[in-house]
């Protein structure tokens, strides 16, 4: 196996506060890492910054051995990078099958003009994007609201869409933040079964979580981050017996 | 959702048939010649709408220079055929893309900043265009204003009126193509969230300034067309009020939408052109039911239809049986 994403020594700091300080950790290819710790830790910042949303005050952060530190995140996304956010970003006013297609413009190349005049190349893509909402309609398994107005669709299928979002230009690497935030315990099920189907289908996987129960049983690698410093790394297992790692949570993880 | 698309596009057949027959009747009386007239200068500002439109509903980003836009067209296609000496068929499409590449020049750092600044930069570029061709009357040609000679096909009153609605077909023919594309809703995803449209691999930037090039290339045909139904282009048109003008066209008739702009511009221009008597009152009128759609109908007055539409579809559909109601 071989390393797909490398952050190395990435610091972020906002004025005084140092929202990431000095964190290193890499991602094997095809595995499932998990990322926690209390709130506040900086986990969001780190996804920003991978995600090129923020661009780091020091430390590399490299994909696939290639250097992507600062790239803007439209660069970074047709890089290879796809990503949800922490308050779950959907399309809101669009429905579900344009919310995907959208999702799908960076492996298009058809210009103005190709659609203007309905060239050649804009129909065979055109067919591409029905066909790729399509498998990822199914993959997803939001067929049934293909064609409703995405903010009206449950809180857990808007959740499950956003993934679909970022599975359209079939990222090598998916960033989830909190994809399980704000959804009952029981479709919490649903979201987690599509998180490893994502793994299964060759996918690599970033998830930052509270739930340690949900991520005891799906992640492969641990890191966590406590006021913007990486204090623990490793199996799950092993990182919850950490003394270190007890006291950010209070002993909750103590399994 | 195929019945719905019929039906608009039977509305769209009906419009079109009633635009085509319109002026047989229109021309047999004086009164009747007049109203052609001014339903063509309603189409040429339907096509301004329209163009606003692609870069305002679209897009969301509020270009306040459409008059500018509209002025530069107008002298470019008069100073190209009258002082440059260029045939007016080769001036019209010159005109068109002078305009888009202004846009693109005014687009390119405007661009770099988000939110409010746009609208700004633009109202200003606007009444900066206005103040040069008011004072630099070498350009502008001053209170006579600058004439432009028509080819001889042109020169009749109802070919102008179809050469007008030959071009609004064509520009809602063209942002049609365009907003059922995948580029227009490269466009939409900015305008409902930049930051999973960026996140998705779509630069904000480049399609904010593509969707405002392409928008100005209509804006400047709109230009054109007016000089061609007017004969003489003065300074008047540069206005910024036509900016606004355009704007409530659009926001009354309804953004994003492909009739609202068209229903919006020449229901309005008419509405304005009967209360003429009233003078500069009428804006007061104009003001107050802007305010009263923005109210009852935020999307304008096609969108609120869209919206009765959608939300009665919804109720049908939240009554089907097999419909899980979760949340």
């Amino acid at each position: 196996m071989s390393v797909i994403l490398e952050v190395d020594g990435v610091t972020k700091r906002f004025g005084g506060l140092v929202a990431v300080n000095k964190v290193d950790f890499t991602v094997e290819e095809g595995s499932i890492l998990g990322l926690i710790g209390p709130n506040g830790a900086g986990k969001s910042t780190l996804f920003n910054l991978i995600g090129g949303a923020y661009r780091p005050d020091e430390g590399r952060i490299r994909l696939d051995g290639k250097d992507i530190t600062g790239w803007p995140p439209h660069r970074v996304a047709r890089e290879g990078i796809g990503r949800t956010f922490q308050t779950t970003a959907l399309f809101q006013e669009l429905p579900v099958y344009l919310n995907l297609a959208i999702g799908y413009r960076m492996k298009t190349r058809s210009h103005i003009l190709d659609v203007i005049f309905r060239t050649p190349r804009a129909r065979r893509e055109q067919k591409e994007i029905t066909q790729r909402v399509m498998e990822v309609l199914a993959f997803t398994g939001l067929a049934e609201y293909f064609d409703r107005l995405a903010g009206s669709i449950p809180q857990e299928a808007q959740k499950r869409l956003a993934i679909g979002i970022a599975l359209m230009g079939r990222p090598r690497l998916l960033l989830l933040d909190e994809p399980t935030g704000g959804v009952g315990p029981e479709e919490t099920g649903r979201i987690i079964d599509l998180i490893r189907k994502v793994r299964e289908a060759g996918i690599t996987v970033c998830v930052i979580e509270h739930k340690m129960k949900m991520v005891m049983g799906l992640v492969d690698r641990l890191v966590v981050l406590n006021f913007g410093v990486k204090i623990a790394e490793g199996p799950p297992q092993e990182v919850c017996s950490d003394p270190a790692v007890i006291e950010a949570y209070l002993g909750e993880c103590i399994a | 959702m195929k019945g719905k698309l019929n039906l608009n596009f039977l509305f769209a057949l009906a419009l079109l048939a009633t635009a085509a027959v319109l002026p047989l009747f229109l021309q047999r009386t004086s009164g009747g010649k007049y109203n052609m007239i001014v339903l063509t200068y309603a189409m040429i500002w339907a096509v301004a709408a329209s163009s606003l439109n692609l870069v305002l509903g679209y897009t969301g980003q509020a270009c306040l220079a459409h008059g500018a836009f509209v002025g530069i067209g107008a002298y470019s296609i008069a100073i190209m055929v009258e002082r440059v000496g260029i045939n007016y068929w080769l001036a019209l499409p010159l005109t068109c893309l002078l305009t888009a590449f202004v846009g693109f020049l005014i687009g390119l750092p405007s661009f770099r900043t988000r939110g409010p600044y746009f609208a700004i930069v633009t109202l200003c570029f606007n009444v900066i265009v206005y103040a040069t061709f008011e004072n630099w009357t070498w350009l502008s040609g001053g209170y006579a204003g600058q004439p432009i000679t028509l080819p001889a096909a042109l020169s009749g009153r109802l070919a102008r009126y179809y050469f007008v609605l030959a071009f609004l077909v064509i520009t809602l023919l063209v942002v049609r193509q365009i907003v059922k594309s995948i580029v227009g809703a490269s466009f939409l995803s900015i305008l409902s969230n930049e930051g999973l449209s960026e996140a998705v691999g779509i630069s904000a930037f480049r399609y904010k300034l593509l969707s405002f090039t392409v928008s100005c290339f209509f804006a400047g045909l709109a230009g054109a067309l007016f000089a061609t139904a007017s004969g003489r282009v003065d300074s008047s048109i540069t206005s910024y009020l036509h900016s606004f003008y355009v704007l409530i066209y659009v926001l009354i008739g309804g953004v994003a939408t492909l009739a609202g702009p068209v229903l919006g511009a020449v229901g309005l221009y008419f509405l304005l052109d009967r209360i003429k008597g009233l003078g500069e009152f009428r804006y007061v009128g104009f003001g107050v039911l802007l305010i009263l759609i923005i109210v009852f109908f935020p999307r304008g007055l096609v969108g609120g239809l869209n919206q009765l539409r959608d939300w009665a579809r919804e109720r049908r559909s939240a009554r089907s049986p097999g419909e899980e109601v979760a949340g």
